[in-house]
């Protein structure tokens, strides 16, 4: 009986760390890889089975809660303009000169034909407050040795009822993530190579979304250019600046 | 020997009375029942046909993979070749093109807001071509609830139910927000031209109609469409002939390892069509098959009745030295004659019926306001010319049948008690 309880003992120390440096872990990836704001150039390079187009675009991020982009390339997507603000996104299109606001199950449409859909691109809360994690396993990815955490959803309004993220142990960077439905059915992977650092930060600048459900190689996404920490001018999140 | 038994027949009423009503309500409902199963069942493949299937549909190979999810990046490209090439084998079928697109529908309010929104399931037509029937196969004047069908570009039609949601009337501005076959966002400005009633309301509720050129330009499809549908010229389907023609177009690109390359499918291959096909075919014999056991048993009732009735007669004439195999056949030729006579008037009786159902028909609108499958709101019945048979012969089986059945018991008399029977 004495064993038991040490083994008891034992196992819920353990679980109580691993889930304690789970969290620890959550929040300095948090620290590393978000600034309170940044400027971020990116091209979005998604792949159909008949071409694939890439997506220029130009990003604007104050917080968790704002967000603009505007689409610089190519000629059919120039002009279209996003913002976000807390839980509501508006486009604008220049050729109908009208700003739309999305909502609902519209969210769940794919940005651009992109394997995101708006409501990936919409999720602003931190993983720890929507999931409780733990580490599971330690993993080699391109020879960088990570902590695999399991995120299981603590809330109801989780777009995924589970996660997966291997995380860099030296440089506290995701290196792939996994999101899981609430059957367990794997729906979509992201890959994140080509740690670079910027300014201080260690920052994945090619990442690779993929749709799980979906047939091809999914959408990358390569950051052409990135600050952080620069100063936005308030207008920028407004709706004005929409049809500027 | 029938001129002989025609005469009983008409002189003795008592005794075809009864059997030729029975046949001739039996051939009048088997052949009604029949032209309308057949007309309904026809009414719903004629529908889809319209709106979904064609007579046959020509796509791309991943196009017709994925059809149920619209996948116009998997478009056909290459249309005037490919219309070329149908034209000139297959000239006796009118080939129009159609995309099937969804996207958001936004009704503009005041100050650039939403007054309404919701997901459309989008169909572009050819309204503009004479040429191509659509408006007429369609039945889109016919369905009109306000306005009027687009005369040009940029105009919409929407389902009368969705309009209401969205709160827009003819004249309103609509804004589309969609993806183009590459996957851009794409956005497009529609005036309301009119509002339709499908008769179907997942379509009342969600459906946009707008013109082909109109969705190519929007959805970026220069030089392509999602689906071209063949139909037979006067709208008729020969479900053998299009076996054939999908056989030999497909023939073509068997050898061909493009997944884009076309292929044609027959309504039968397409959205479980097949087995309402099989069921429209089966619907007659099953009708044949229920009629003349129902029939048998109730006219071997009639036969022993009348075989009491006759009882006395039967007993004369095989004390007269009658054989008992000649009354039998006596008997089988009078039913013969009787089954005639039942089922000629049966059969005109089910055919005017037939025929006044093909011109009136029962309007179950009433009965359609959730429904989700694509269904006629006044179902009719069809006249096709195995109506004429189809009860006839039956008709004239189950009375030989059910005679047969009654006139066993002539075997079973005995000569000796002929006389004690008939009290002599």
């Amino acid at each position: 009986m004495k064993y038991l309880f040490v083994l008891l003992f034992a196992l819920l120390s353990i679980t109580q760390t691993s889930a304690q440096d789970a969290t620890a872990i959550l929040n300095k990836v948090d620290d590393n890889i978000n600034s309170h704001t940044s400027i971020v150039k990116s091209d979005m390079i998604i792949y159909g089975r008949r071409n694939q187009r890439t997506v220029t675009s130009v990003g604007y991020t104050e917080g968790k809660n704002k967000s603009f982009s505007e689409y610089l390339a190519p000629a059919r997507e120039k002009g279209t303009k996003m913002l976000k603000l807390e839980n509501n996104l508006w486009i604008y299109s220049p050729s109908t000169d009208r700003t739309i606001q999305l909502s609902g199950h519209m969210l769940k449409q794919s940005l651009m034909g992109s394997d995101l859909s708006y409501e990936d691109m919409m999720e602003n809360r931190k993983l720890t407050e929507m999931y409780d994690a733990k580490v599971i396993d330690e993993e080699t990815i391109d020879d960088r040795k990570t902590w695999v955490l399991q995120l299981n959803a603590k809330v109801d309004d989780a777009s995924y009822d589970s996660r997966k993220v291997w995380v860099d142990i030296e440089r506290y960077v995701p290196l792939r993530e996994e999101l899981f439905a609430k059957s367990g059915q794997l729906l979509k992977r992201t890959e994140l190579k080509d740690v670079k650092k910027i300014d201080g930060r260690w920052y994945p600048t090619k990442m690779n979304y993929k749709d799980m459900l979906k047939d091809g190689k999914g959408t990358d996404f390569v950051v052409l250019e990135i600050e952080f920490d620069v100063e936005i001018p308030a207008y920028i999140f407004s709706k004005a600046a929409l049809k500027r | 020997m029938i001129k002989f038994i025609f005469k009983a027949i008409l002189r003795d009423k008592n005794r075809s009375l009864l059997p030729i009503t029975v046949v001739a309500t039996g051939v009048l409902l088997t052949i009604a029942l029949s032209g309308y199963l057949s007309g309904m069942l026809g009414d719903i493949i004629d529908q889809n046909a319209r709106f979904q299937t064609g007579h046959v549909k020509v796509m791309s190979r991943a196009y017709a993979d994925n059809v149920d999810q619209m996948p116009n990046d998997l478009a056909l490209l290459g249309l005037d070749e490919v219309h070329e090439e149908l034209n000139n084998n297959f000239p006796d079928y009118t080939w129009v093109n159609r995309i099937n697109f969804g996207g958001i529908i936004d009704a503009p309010g005041e100050n650039d807001e939403s007054k309404g929104q919701g997901p459309a399931s989008g169909m572009a037509v050819e309204l503009f071509s004479d040429s191509s029937g659509e408006v007429e196969r369609l039945n889109l004047k016919e369905s009109l609830v306000t306005g009027k069908v687009p005369e040009k570009s940029g105009e919409i039609l929407i389902g009368y139910e969705f309009a209401d949601k969205l709160k827009v009337k003819v004249g309103d501005e609509l804004t589309f927000m969609g993806s183009t076959m590459y996957g851009s966002m794409t956005f497009s400005k529609f005036i309301i031209s009119g509002t339709v009633r499908f008769g179907v309301a997942a379509m009342d509720k969600g459906t946009i109609i707008i013109d082909f050129a109109d969705a190519q330009q929007m959805l970026d499809m220069a030089d392509g469409t999602g689906e071209i549908l063949g139909f037979y010229k006067d709208e008729v389907f020969m479900q053998d002939q299009v076996k054939e023609m999908s056989k030999e177009f497909n023939a073509k690109y068997a050898s061909s390892s493009d997944e884009f390359a076309p292929v044609m499918k027959t309504l039968g291959e397409q959205s479980s069509m097949g087995s309402y096909l099989d069921l429209v075919d089966s619907v007659s014999s099953m009708f044949v098959v229920i009629f003349v056991l129902v029939m048998s048993v109730v006219l071997w009732n009639t036969g022993l009745i009348g075989g009491l009735r006759r009882y006395q007669e039967f007993g004369i004439r095989l004390a007269l030295g009658e054989s008992k195999g000649h009354i039998y056949r006596a008997m089988i030729y009078e039913a013969l004659l009787i089954g005639t006579i039942g089922s000629i008037i049966g059969s005109a009786l089910g055919i005017v019926v037939t025929l006044l159902m093909q011109r009136y028909g029962i309007d179950i609108s009433g009965m359609m306001k959730d429904a989700t499958m694509m269904m006629p709101s006044v179902l009719k019945s069809k006249f096709t010319p195995q109506l004429l048979y189809i009860g006839f012969i039956p008709g004239v089986l189950a009375m030989v049948i059910g005679t047969m059945l009654s006139g066993i018991g002539i075997y079973k008399r005995e000569t000796a008690t002929l006389f004690k029977e008939l009290e002599v």
